[in-house]
């Protein structure tokens, strides 16, 4: 069976340190194989995600790094208690993987779009908030998250290169990916490779356009954004997540905190669920294509 | 003389423990006052932990921090002045920290703080610590380690789905290194259990659930000497133990008294139930100061 490069590499990380332990509650999408290879690094406790929780807060308590998997909503709203209470009071090191955030949950239906995730997982004090832009980003991570002593909260996703990458991964730095005078994209996850064709629509229209891929919603890079406030007369947050709590939230208390201020245009969902379907459409229905930003952008300016 | 003479007061095989759960009971009195505590809960597992740390559980005030020690969970949090009454007593802290009950200056407050010598992990929101445990008892099962797991639940807790999530999980990886004990205190917070979400057959619950199961009176010691004598009780499968309790034990004026869950008493209050504890006979406490919640 081929191997997926996530499980690979943790499969990989598993045999060079006694500490990481795999768990699930029986999703498995992210780690089909890896059961069967180190079987005695991994448990699935079924369709239990509060116990999975409360028991990789045990398992941290022995002294190991558990890295658990399951579908994002059902991680980080029907467990978020157990998160908060038993990972986040104490801060112990348990990595949590939600799977199908924001958009990627395509034909799902609402039950399973996970677009308040980061809005709760930012609340928790201590906790550290990874949404890659790609399987590249992901797996690049991957040794830095499981080895930093904080509990983590990751947006998995396995999507081919939104775009070539330039900066290696640090813990609460984006990447600067362009610089522009006229207006910054400000973004994470999947949605950087939209950000970064709607940024080559811009640039036809001779617009001089910024892209910044956030990477991390908490610890936020804050020099990024004051720096691109600073650059252009307008800024764009991009997001799959409702309005209220994701980056456009983050990027306003830290222009408050500066005492900074800033034009900003949020594209995020506003107080509803997305129609679901498959995920090309839904980008399409909902506005979130290359095209459909650089024009929604464009009415901004 | 042929007249065989009868000692009046034959010396109980359990004195010294009957002895140590009198002192935990007055230290549960004590913070029942400038603030208060959960009083009816505390007293009525108070007999089980000071049997738990005296007799079965493998941790000394020295082996705190051991990775070969047994652990205790108090999931019911709300009833830890029974666990810091005990800790106390046997040396994990000096006594006089007590008096810090509620005071911002120290970490004791009316839920478990794991900040406090002894205390394995924190608790207050009901059906987590069945599941950390279930996860210690896993790691130290991988681990090949004897260790074992004890969590006490409050009946009223077993309302929770995530016991019941816990009880399956820890029934389907075979963790016969995990004890629940229930403190079958017969109330959730003001109301009797069987008369707002009925538990019987409790026992019948953990077995279908695959769990060993034995039902003892919480307040005997020598019932709790042979339950927790010989674990598991059987191979493969985790071990519940439903301690039939008395909330409020000890205080005729407070036991199975549904309005006395969470006390605030006045300091004469306060001796008037030292005097009840000592003398078994209910005071004509008047209490104003009662707080129901």
């Amino acid at each position: 069976m081929q191997l997926g490069r996530y499980e690979e590499i943790l499969i990989d990380l598993a045999r060079k340190s006694d500490r990481l332990m795999v768990m699930t509650a029986e999703n498995r999408a992210a780690i089909r194989n890896l059961p069967g290879i180190i079987p005695e690094r991994f448990i699935d406790v079924g369709i239990c995600e509060q116990t999975m929780i409360g028991a990789a807060a045990g398992l941290a308590l022995r002294g190991r790094t558990p890295i658990v998997h399951a579908l994002a909503t059902f991680l980080a709203f029907r467990a978020y208690e157990f998160i908060r209470t038993d990972v986040g009071i104490p801060g112990l090191p348990v990595k949590l993987v939600g799977a199908v955030a924001g958009f990627l949950s395509d034909g799902n239906g609402p039950t399973h779009q996970a677009l308040e995730d980061l809005s709760l997982m930012r609340g928790i004090p201590g906790m550290h908030v990874f949404c890659p832009a790609d399987e590249d980003e992901l797996v690049g991570a991957l040794p830095t998250l499981i080895e930093n002593p904080a509990p983590w909260y990751v947006r998995y996703n396995v999507l081919p290169a939104a775009v070539p990458h330039t900066a290696p991964f640090q813990v609460g730095k984006a990447e600067v990916l362009a610089q522009g005078k006229d207006v910054t994209l400000l973004t994470y996850g999947f949605l950087l490779r939209e950000a970064a064709k709607a940024k080559e629509l811009l640039e036809a229209q001779h617009l001089s356009v910024g892209l910044v891929n956030m990477r991390m919603l908490k610890p936020l890079d804050e020099a990024a954004v004051l720096a691109a406030a600073k650059q252009s007369s307008l800024l764009v947050t991009i997001e799959d997540h409702f309005q209220t709590g994701g980056l456009y939230s983050a990027l306003g208390e830290t222009m408050l905190k500066h005492r900074q201020s800033a034009r900003v245009l949020p594209i995020a969902l506003e107080e509803r669920w997305f129609k679901p379907g498959l995920l090309p459409d839904v980008l399409e229905h909902e506005g979130f294509t290359g095209a459909k930003l650089a024009q929604r952008i464009v009415r901004a300016l | 003389m042929t007249q065989q003479t009868v000692s009046p007061t034959a010396r109980s095989p359990h004195a010294e423990l009957e002895a140590l759960a009198l002192r935990v009971r007055e230290h549960i009195i004590r913070m029942a006052t400038k603030g208060g505590c959960f009083i009816g809960a505390s007293l009525s597992c108070a007999d089980l932990l000071v049997h738990l740390y005296s007799r079965v559980l493998r941790v000394s005030p020295e082996t705190v921090a051991d990775p070969n020690r047994d652990y205790l969970l108090l999931s019911k949090g709300h009833d830890v002045p029974a666990l810091y009454g005990t800790l106390a007593e046997l040396g994990y802290f000096p006594r006089e920290r007590l008096k810090e009950h509620l005071k911002t200056t120290d970490s004791i407050y009316w839920h478990p703080n794991r900040a406090i010598p002894g205390i394995e992990f924190h608790s207050g929101s009901l059906g987590h610590l069945l599941s950390v445990g279930l996860g210690i008892a896993l790691d130290v099962k991988r681990q090949q380690a004897d260790n074992r797991v004890f969590v006490v639940l409050g009946d009223g807790e077993c309302n929770e789905g995530s016991v019941w999530e816990g009880c399956l999980v820890a029934g389907a990886h075979k963790l016969d290194n995990l004890v629940a004990i229930v403190d079958r205190n017969e109330f959730q917070a003001n109301i009797r259990t069987e008369e707002l979400i009925p538990l019987e057959p409790l026992d019948a619950k953990f077995r279908a659930f695959g769990w060993a199961v034995k039902t003892i009176d919480g307040h005997s010691f020598a019932e709790l000497e042979e339950a927790f004598a010989h674990l598991p009780y059987e191979s493969g499968k985790p071990t519940a133990v439903i301690a039939r309790t008395v909330r409020g034990k000890g205080l005729p004026s407070i036991e199975r008294r549904a309005d006395r869950w969470f006390v605030n008493f006045t300091a004469p209050e306060v001796e008037m139930l030292l005097k009840e504890l000592h003398d078994g006979v209910a005071s004509q406490l008047t209490s104003e100061t009662l707080m129901v919640r």
